[in-house]
Order: structure tokens, then C-alpha cells, then sequence
């Protein structure tokens, strides 16, 4: 299908698609064909404009949510229950969609990670990517020898108490960061944060195993 | 039956409303019940005496199977004959059967009997049923068929569609098999809906209620546990654990155990366990408003006669209270909330009428649960409404999560997460796999679901074989598996080596489910589903299709007509005009191929439509003029 590129003018960077279901045209970012009304495809966005939110670390949960439940609310599939089979496949995948924004955008970590792939940089740890910085490896080792070290929940929940405290810390960083510009920093506490949530969640499985 | 086509806005004839009514259903571990939302109340169907609940109970005495008080009826008689629980069972296998004291409460049958070449045999447990074979889908379906037939009976008309109730703590297997047994009894089930959404429902709309609301259901044979956040007819749920194999029958297994141990019986057979178990349950039931109860029955060639008072019974089942508890904990802390930020418990299921349920929710929640609604109806209400939701609109909105961790089995039988749990559906996710030896063409992937760490742990799902990747040195190969997951909680598979975008064949066999093979043949021998029906099914599709693309092309002529000559236009017509004569009548071949003329025939509007919308923007005219340049008369 041709995909036609606005040129110049106000809107320019618009494009529109022919409607699946009508066959005329339609903007290639609309929710509805403005002729037939049926739903669209959610083509490819990033999850900000997806959900109509200015990108960016500091965003409104409120509002973000209010603006998930406002576009769930008419295009989830059980909204087209009675819709021919490919209306209602087109649904769910509009659905997946503001499903995988939300949940990105609606956790800081998810979001900072994001946001610094939207600029460039790659932040997922991977197994051939390990990190080498010396100093949160050192500060992870410890936190894991002090974690194998406790023997009762209580000073499990100590450790998780210090390790919670840290994590805010570190997303007030991670918010000066971006606004500042400085994506090394942005980087370098995103990581930090990550190894800090695995640590909590295997603390959080030894003191249920200590309790059970 | 025929389908009129209608202008937008205009009201549906009278018949084609009524065949668009789809029912509600509870398919419970005890028992069911069925309602429907007819004007703007939602009701329980019940039966002559006003009994709503129908006990999950068959009996195979006679030719037609008999379900509900009846077959109970016969468990003293025909106890080999009289399944009971089945739900327990549903896409699980033979080692998942809970046993009384070493008795299994069925007859299973012996794995895939007669029946060569277990490709084609899903590993779910059968029961024998005297000199029958039966899935635990077939016996659900026909509790199901004799729900319909309820709900038929009070309307006085055929009702095909369903929204259907299921554990939310209920792995893939299980709603693989409930959607199976739907399908057996004739069924279209527009929905799976989690049972504590439903109750939520049904007690959210009734009390206009707004905030954080926690629904505890403990059931027969299931407990759930879902917190919800309710806001503006939206039913979010942010997070649902549970156990799937703790109920009543695990209290009415305690108590006959007890009793067992008391008197010294040992080495019931399956109808004497059944028989015990109807006793224990019976005494449980006593107790909820007695201090003390008696439990009757003559098994093994023992009159069993134990007087219990509910001091005794509450030990007996406070372990299996303190489980419920634990599941309690880790759906707050899976959605970050403290037990102060729930605003209102909910109670579901006929167990939580248990005085030490109460008292022990009471006291973990620091409320008093709310059980307005009658706890054994309100999940059946509940999906009443969502069916009416679906089928006739709704401002309400229910939005579900995933129970259970859906991963992949790799080296060493670790588990690797490809989706965690709590993750609101529809969701797709994939992942990159590669190859270990060089040359490899086929792939072997395991589907498991669960929190576990290694694949023993976990429930396995099923097998995809993959062939057909080209062959490449070791870890050049890039597999891509996807997992979907619809909106009723139900996964899908699939998998593309992406450099060369071999798409790799699969074929999946389930560990606990039926294969499509089984379901082919059970569904051929099925009365109420015959071949007519499948072909019915395909025409209704058809013409739904067929009424979309003669709607949008409607749309589409009162915007830019005017581009057209007449002589295009009278073209269009008649073309357009066949399709309409067609859709009234049940040649679904001829519908197929007069659409496929119309799409031709439409085809140079389409582009001229595009053309003029290339020439404005190419003016400079920004989108949105060009959007009302086209829509002249102002639709939509």
C-alpha cells in the first residue's frame, strides 16, 4: 500500500494510508476512518504520542492513566464484540499496543530506559552486554553477601528497607538527569536502579522462603 | 432466519435482537448457575422451586446424560455413574486427580486406551464412566448444554451465545478447555471473563461504587484473590492470585479424613469415596449456622456416624485458610497497595458463607467484608452483564491481567519469563532465540506457565516443534517466538527465523489439553454441533462481513460520490445491489465471490479517492482541511 508523505506545509511529517475497510483515505495516525468510521491499525509510534503525553522522565501518572482508560475505553476489543473477525483483530492489536505504552511509560525504569532508546541510548543489559563499572559491581557484590549473611526475615527487611531507600534516591537522579540533559548520568543510574529492583526481588523470594 | 441490513441508527427487527441475547454463566466446581440481562435488570434463571444454583453434578444412568439435583440424586444408587467436581480436572492430567485416603473420588481411565499414535492425544485425564470414556471437556459441556437449555426454556427461544465464567488463578490448559466444552455444547462464548472481575462487576454497577476494591472467592474448588481499582465504569484490575486447587472440597476432604481416621476405614472404593464426601459435605454445610453437626454414611461396610462440633471443624480447615491468606499478601505486594488502601472486600463463592472464611478475611483486611449480593449468584450476574455489554454496548469497561507467568524452558530446564504475571491482556511479547550446534534446523520449545525457577516447577503448556530453519553456523540463526495472549486470557504461539524470514512450521501439542484432532472428532460426534452448525456459523460471518463493506462503501459514496460519472456510479450500484440480494439469502460461496466483484468494481473509486487526497496535501493544504474536504457532509 502506497504510503503518501505530506510535503511542506503545517502538518508536514502527516501522512495518510488508504482506510482497510473503506479504501479511502485516512490519516495514518487516526484512531477511526473519518469516512466509514472503522478502526485502524495502530501503525508504529513511540508510546508518548501514542498516549498523547509530551515525552519526557517527569510526566503525570494521573494523567497518563486517565489518558490510557480514555483510549482503552473505545478501542478495546470488547468494544467491537459484534464486528466482523478483522475489525475485532485490529482492536486487540490497538489494545496490545496501549497495553505495551502504558506499561513502559507507567514505571519509571521502564520509562528512563525507554526514553534514553529514544535518544540514542542503549540501556538494556543483556548477557553479552554486561556493565563494567567497578563501583556498582562492587556495591552489588556486597549487597549480595549481606543478603546471604541474613538469616532471619527481620534482617532481610532491613536490607530491603536501606536497598527502597536508595531506589528513590536514585530516581530523583534519574529526573535531574534528563532534565539536565546529561544522558551519561541518566544511564549510569538506570543501571544502577536495575541491579537495586533485582536485588529487592530476590530479597522478597528469601524472606518468603524463610517464613514458609 | 435471515439478516436484514439496516441503516446505522435504525432499530434491529425485533428477532434479530432476540438472537443476538447472549446468556451468563457461572460453571462452577459445586455448582452453576445461568443469568441473563433482560431489559436493564440482570437475573438469575431458576427453576420451578426458584433454586438458581445447579449442581455441577452428571450422571450417566440413562441414554441422555441427566445434570443437576436429579443426578445427585442417583449418587446412592449409581456412585460409578455420578461425576461430580469435574471442573477440578479441566485441562489437567492424571496425577493432578486428588485422592481421599489413597481412593480417587472417579475412574480414570487408562492413558489414550485403544487409541494408537499419541501425537494426536493431548495429556488430559479421562474418566472412566461405566463402559464410557469421557474428557472432563465433554462432562462440562454437558453441564453447559443443560444450562442453555435453561436459559432456552425461560425465553422461549435458542440461545447461542455465552459469556462464560473462569478462575482468574485458571492456567491456559483449563480456559483452553472450558472454551472447548462451550464449543461441544453449541455455544459461542464471546468471553471469558475472570470470576472476581465478574462479581466485581456485578457489585460495582450495583452500588455505583469507586476506589480500590478487593474480591476474595472462594468457591468449590478454586480460590481467587483480585484487587481492583473501580473508576468511572472502568474495572481495572491491577493484580490476581490464588490457587487453583483449594475450595470447599478441600474442607469436605478434611472432614472425611477426619472421619476416616476416627472410626478406622481404610480402602474406599471411588463410589464409596464419593459417597463420604457428599456426607462430609453435607455436615460442613450444617455447620455453618449449627454449633454442631453429624456426619452420616455407609461405606466399606461401616455405618459411619461422627458428631463434630465446629470448634473441630475450624482446626481441620484453618491450614488451608491460612493459604488463602498467603495469596492474600502477594497479590498486595505484586500491586505495591496496603491492606489500608482497600476500600471494600468483596465475598464470592459458596465457601465464604463458612463463619471462619469471615472472620479470618475480617481480620486480614481490618474490615468487614460486604457479601450483599448472594455470594453463590453474583459471579453469574456478573457475567450477565458483561455478556449484555457485549452484545448490545456498554459505558462499562472491564480491563484483566495475566494470573500466571507464561515462559519458555531453557538450557539446563530453567524457565525464561516471557511474560510476568499481572500483566494486563491483550499483550504480545517476543523473544530471540538462536541455535546451539551448527547445521540445526529444528527446534524443540517448551511452554510453561507459572513463578518457578526451573520447568518441574511450573506447568507445562505445550511442545512446539519447529523445522524448517535454514542451516547456519551455531547462534546465527534468530528465532523469534511470540507469545499473544487475547483478551480472554487465552496464548498463542508462533515463531519466524528472522534472517532469512523462514517462517518455521509448528505444531503444537498440548501437555494437559485435547488436540485439534480430539476436538474435530468430539465435535462430529456431538448432537447439538453438527456440520450444519459449523456451516451456519461461516454464513452468519459472511454476511457480517459482507454488511461491514456494504456499510463502509455507503460511507464512502455520501462523502466523495461526486468523483464518479453516473455511468461509474450506476456500476457501483449494481454491483452492490447483488451483494444485498445475496446476504439475505445462505449461499455463503456466492456472498464470497459477488464481494470479491465488488471489490473490483470499487477499485478505481479507491483510487481516485486517494489521488484527490495526494493532490490537496501536494496544494499544501494541512491534514485536517483535507480530512474535511472529504468529508463533505460531515460523517463521522
Amino acid at each position: 500500500m502506497a504510503v503518501v508523505e505530506k510535503i511542506g506545509g503545517a502538518g508536514a511529517g502527516a501522512t495518510f494510508v488508504p482506510c482497510w475497510s473503506c479504501k479511502g483515505p485516512v490519516a495514518s495516525r487516526a484512531l477511526f476512518c473519518h469516512t466509514c468510521g472503522a478502526v485502524q491499525a495502530p501503525g508504529s509510534t513511540d508510546h508518548f504520542t501514542r498516549l498523547g503525553m509530551a515525552p519526557g522522565f517527569d510526566l503525570d501518572d494521573e494523567k497518563l492513566e486517565k489518558q490510557y482508560l480514555g483510549f482503552q475505553r473505545v478501542l478495546h476489543p470488547d468494544r467491537f464484540a459484534g464486528k466482523p473477525a478483522k475489525e475485532r483483530l485490529i482492536a486487540e492489536s490497538q489494545a496490545v499496543a496501549l497495553n505495551e505504552a502504558y506499561e513502559t511509560l507507567n514505571d519509571p525504569l521502564k520509562r528512563a530506559t525507554y526514553l534514553l532508546g529514544l535518544k540514542g541510548v542503549n540501556s538494556e543489559v543483556t548477557e553479552e552486554k554486561t556493565v563494567n563499572d567497578p563501583a556498582l559491581l562492587m556495591e552489588a557484590l556486597e549487597k549480595r553477601e549481606a543478603l546471604a549473611e541474613a538469616e532471619s526475615a527481620d534482617a532481610i527487611e532491613d536490607l530491603m528497607i536501606s536497598a527502597g531507600t536508595t531506589a528513590i534516591q536514585l530516581l530523583s537522579d534519574i529526573s535531574l538527569a534528563f532534565a539536565a540533559d546529561d544522558l551519561a548520568a541518566a544511564n549510569r543510574s538506570v543501571l544502577r536502579l536495575k541491579y537495586l529492583r533485582k536485588f529487592l526481588e530476590e530479597a522478597r523470594l528469601r524472606r518468603a522462603a524463610l517464613e514458609s | 432466519m435471515l439478516l436484514q441490513i439496516h441503516e446505522p441508527g435504525e432499530t434491529p427487527a425485533p428477532h434479530e435482537l432476540e438472537r443476538s441475547q447472549a446468556i451468563g454463566i457461572d460453571l462452577g466446581t459445586t455448582n452453576s448457575v445461568v443469568a441473563m440481562v433482560s431489559g436493564d435488570h440482570p437475573e438469575v434463571l431458576r427453576d420451578g422451586s426458584g433454586d438458581g444454583l445447579v449442581p455441577s453434578v452428571v450422571a450417566y444412568v440413562y441414554d441422555e446424560p441427566i445434570v443437576g439435583k436429579q443426578a445427585q440424586a442417583e449418587l446412592a444408587h449409581h456412585p460409578d455413574l455420578v461425576i461430580s467436581s469435574i471442573k477440578r480436572l479441566m485441562g489437567r492430567g492424571a496425577a493432578d486427580v486428588k485422592k481421599l485416603a489413597g481412593a480417587l473420588p472417579y475412574e480414570l481411565a487408562p492413558a489414550e486406551e485403544g487409541k494408537p499414535g499419541d501425537k494426536k492425544f493431548g495429556g488430559m485425564v479421562r474418566l472412566k464412566v461405566g463402559d464410557q470414556i469421557l474428557s472432563p471437556v465433554e462432562i462440562s459441556a454437558d453441564i453447559l448444554k443443560a444450562l442453555k437449555l435453561r436459559a432456552e426454556i425461560s425465553l422461549g427461544h435458542k440461545v447461542e451465545k455465552a459469556v462464560i465464567t473462569v478462575p482468574a488463578y485458571f492456567d491456559d490448559a483449563a480456559r483452553t478447555a472450558t472454551k472447548d466444552a462451550a464449543r461441544l455444547a453449541g455455544l459461542e462464548v464471546l468471553r471469558l471473563v475472570n470470576e472476581p472481575t465478574a462479581a466485581a462487576l456485578a457489585y460495582g454497577l450495583d452500588s455505583a461504587a469507586e476506589g480500590i476494591y478487593a474480591v476474595y472467592d472462594l468457591g468449590g474448588g478454586t480460590f481467587d484473590i483480585s484487587l481492583l481499582k473501580l473508576q468511572k465504569g472502568v474495572f481495572q484490575v491491577l493484580a490476581t492470585g490464588g490457587d487453583a486447587q483449594l475450595g470447599g472440597d478441600d474442607f469436605d476432604h478434611a472432614l472425611a479424613e477426619w472421619a476416616m481416621r476416627r472410626t478406622g476405614i481404610t480402602g474406599l472404593t471411588s463410589g464409596e469415596a464419593k459417597i463420604l464426601l457428599q456426607a462430609a459435605r453435607a455436615a460442613k454445610e450444617r455447620l455453618t449456622t449449627a454449633s454442631g453437626a453429624e456426619l452420616k454414611a455407609t461405606v466399606a461396610g461401616h455405618d459411619v456416624r461422627q458428631s463434630i462440633d465446629r470448634g473441630t471443624f475450624e482446626i481441620l480447615i484453618e491450614p488451608l485458610l491460612g493459604r488463602t491468606l498467603r495469596a492474600c499478601r502477594q497479590v498486595l505486594e505484586d500491586a505495591k497497595l496496603t491492606v489500608s488502601e482497600v476500600k471494600g472486600v468483596v465475598l464470592v463463592g459458596g465457601s465464604t458463607r463458612v463463619p471462619l472464611v469471615r472472620a479470618f478475611v475480617a481480620d486480614f483486611f481490618k474490615q468487614q467484608p460486604l457479601a450483599d449480593i448472594n455470594p453463590d449468584e453474583v459471579v453469574a450476574v456478573g457475567a450477565a452483564l458483561q455478556a449484555k455489554a457485549l452484545t448490545q454496548g456498554s459505558e462499562t469497561l472491564l480491563l484483566d491481567v495475566i494470573p500466571l507467568s507464561l515462559g519458555v524452558e531453557t538450557m539446563g530446564g530453567i524457565v525464561e519469563r516471557v511474560i510476568e504475571r499481572n500483566t494486563p491482556i491483550p499483550v504480545t511479547k517476543a523473544q530471540d532465540f538462536t541455535t546451539y550446534q551448527d547445521s540445526q534446523t529444528g527446534m524443540l520449545i517448551h511452554v510453561v506457565q507459572g513463578e518457578r525457577e526451573t520447568v518441574d516447577a511450573c506447568r507445562s503448556l505445550g511442545r512446539l516443534e519447529l523445522t524448517g530453519i535454514p542451516p547456519l553456523v551455531a547462534g546465527a540463526a534468530r528465532i523469534r517466538v511470540t507469545y499473544a495472549v487475547d483478551a480472554d486470557g487465552l496464548l498463542t504461539v508462533s515463531a519466524e527465523e528472522k534472517t532469512t524470514g523462514v517462517k518455521a512450521e509448528i505444531a503444537v501439542k498440548p501437555s494437559y489439553g485435547l488436540t485439534d484432532d480430539e476436538m474435530a472428532d468430539m465435535l462430529r460426534d456431538s448432537l447439538t454441533y453438527a456440520r450444519e452448525d459449523m456451516e451456519k456459523r461461516l454464513l452468519l460471518e459472511s454476511r457480517v462481513e459482507a454488511e461491514r463493506v456494504l456499510l463502509a462503501l455507503n460511507a464512502a459514496l455520501k462523502a466523495d460520490g461526486a468523483l464518479l460519472s453516473p455511468q461509474e456510479r450506476a456500476e457501483i450500484d449494481r454491483v452492490a445491489q447483488i451483494v444485498k440480494e445475496l446476504v439475505a439469502g445462505d449461499d455463503r460461496v456466492r456472498i464470497h465471490a459477488a464481494m470479491e466483484d465488488l471489490d473490483r468494481a470499487t477499485h478505481d473509486f479507491a483510487q481516485k479517492r486517494m489521488d484527490r487526497a495526494i493532490q490537496m496535501a501536494l496544494r499544501g493544504q494541512r491534514l485536517d482541511e483535507v480530512e474535511a474536504g472529504m468529508a463533505t457532509d460531515g460523517a463521522q
